[in-house]
């Protein structure tokens, strides 16, 4: 623990682990890390300490408090430092949690899957036309995710370029200035309480519409604020993430097309290839910060109050004391306890939506282009850098 | 195969309704776990096994007994 590491750790190739991760697990569990912001934090890299830590309710990834670490190079610190969702927490975070839980149940997701198939597989017929050479990140990546949240928030499918500048800017590490960041904010504050108006006049059948009904039913527990708040981190969580992914899965997948044959021969493996693809991502981005408001002990280390600590989800999921193989991949591998989600009482609530996606994005690709190939080498592939989020710019693919 | 759930631990992911839906489902009101079959045929009993082992929030117990 004497040398300060610069963190995130300089990227390697697209598709492979910093080798950092390896030596940490190894060595130094809890390692000091710079952050771009200059502050420092603790970084953890096993998969026991972060599951660990991630599970106990009492920290959140709320960097509020004074000695909280700011994580980013502009100077509000990013999404995770704004006070959104700061004060709901407890019995508080329970009952908010349990009003979004409702719109995000696996029977609720499950009816939005025809939905996201048929939009998937129109994607993929455009992006066929246009013929090849074609980017999946921009023909399928992006937009599905997109349409997804667009249909939840009952926002119309046109304004779904904006979303994606917006949601871009909430995750901005080094990427965009504070003005431009500030701007974005302020316009898609604006149009969400535009829409949250338009809603309260004339409700849809929506998650916005039913927002405000139980806001309006619960009132003074959940304020009108909660439903931007919501609105915002639905945008954040639901959309890039999803994105990134299946830009990177069918890199995985294609950048050793035994993995894709196999899955073609055998399309009942795309739930766990999936899977797979999730916990072998060496690329999700900045990983999960918790911010430590009273002392706890990590596997044998005191975590000392005041620390901010960033738990790498993929460094863990790269852990051999939990997965087999860990730096294989097994298409077949089950059950998949990998963390990419999260875990505890604030794992991801989008999960089973982020999961339906990916498993549809999959088949609709392996049903209809079995033939599909990377169109450059994996090595040539390149991440999208200076974002909290992990993706790749352009998966360029033929068929 | 005797099954137990947390509700104050279920988060909600609903993963286990997605591997075993005839086993688990989840609360429309608030998306918590509700345990249909406590005792599942052997035919699900892989699916539970896998739901219990990647729970999120650990709110599955497996009591294996033959």
């Amino acid at each position: 623990m004497t040398d300060i590491q610069d963190y995130p750790f300089p990227a390697p190739a697209a598709l492979e682990p910093p080798a950092e991760w390896a030596e940490l697990r190894e060595r130094c569990p809890v390692a000091r890390v710079r952050l771009a912001s200059g502050d420092e934090a603790l970084l953890l890299t096993r998969y026991d300490d972060v599951k660990e830590l991630l599970s106990d309710p009492r920290f959140t990834h709320h960097l509020v408090a004074e000695d909280a670490a700011s994580l980013t190079a502009n100077e509000s610190g990013g999404v995770f430092a704004s006070g959104d969702g700061a004060s709901v927490r407890g019995e508080a975070h329970r009952e908010w949690r349990k009003l979004i839980g409702k719109a995000f149940t696996a029977r609720r997701v499950s009816a939005l899957q025809p939905g996201i198939e048929a939009t998937a597989r129109r994607l993929v017929d455009e992006m066929v036309e246009r013929g090849a050479p074609a980017d999946l990140v921009s023909a399928l990546g992006f937009p599905l995710p997109v349409w997804v949240i667009c249909e939840l928030l009952g926002v119309p499918d046109s304004d779904r370029d904006r979303f994606a500048y917006w949601s871009d800017t909430l995750l901005s590490l080094t990427r965009y200035s504070q003005e431009e960041i500030d701007a974005a904010q302020a316009e898609f504050a604006a149009y969400m309480r535009e829409h949250v108006a338009a809603r309260r006049a004339t409700p849809g059948d929506d998650l916005i519409s039913e927002l405000i009904t139980l806001v309006g039913a619960l009132d003074g527990r959940v304020t009108e604020e909660v439903v931007l708040m919501t609105a915002k981190g639905l945008l954040v969580a639901g959309h890039e993430t999803t994105a990134n992914m299946i830009g990177k899965m069918v890199a995985m997948l294609l950048a050793d097309r035994s993995r894709w044959e196999r899955i073609v021969a055998d399309p009942a493996l795309v739930r766990t290839a999936v899977e797979e693809c999730l916990r072998h991502d060496a690329n999700f981005g900045f990983g999960i910060p918790r911010y430590i408001s009273e002392d706890v002990e990590i596997g044998g280390t005191t975590l000392a109050k005041g620390s901010t600590v960033v738990c790498s989800l993929s460094a863990a999921n790269r852990d051999e004391s939990a997965f087999e193989d860990a730096a294989g991949m097994d298409l077949t591998r089950s059950p998949n306890p990998h963390l990419i989600f999260g875990a505890g009482p604030y794992a991801c609530l989008g999960q089973s939506l982020a999961r339906t996606e990916l498993q549809t994005v999959l088949k609709v690709l392996v049903e209809r282009l079995p033939t599909l190939a990377l169109a450059v080498p994996a090595a040539d592939l390149r991440r999208r850098e200076g974002l909290l989020v992990g993706g790749l710019e352009r998966v360029p693919v033929t068929w | 195969m005797n099954i137990t759930v947390d509700a104050d631990k279920c988060c909600g992911a609903g993963q286990c309704v997605l591997l075993a839906p005839d086993v688990f489902d989840q609360n429309e009101d608030d998306g918590i776990v509700v345990l249909l079959d406590a005792t599942p045929p052997e035919a699900l009993r892989a699916a539970v096994r896998e739901a219990a082992e990647v729970c999120p929030a650990a709110a599955i117990t497996v009591e294996e007994r033959p």
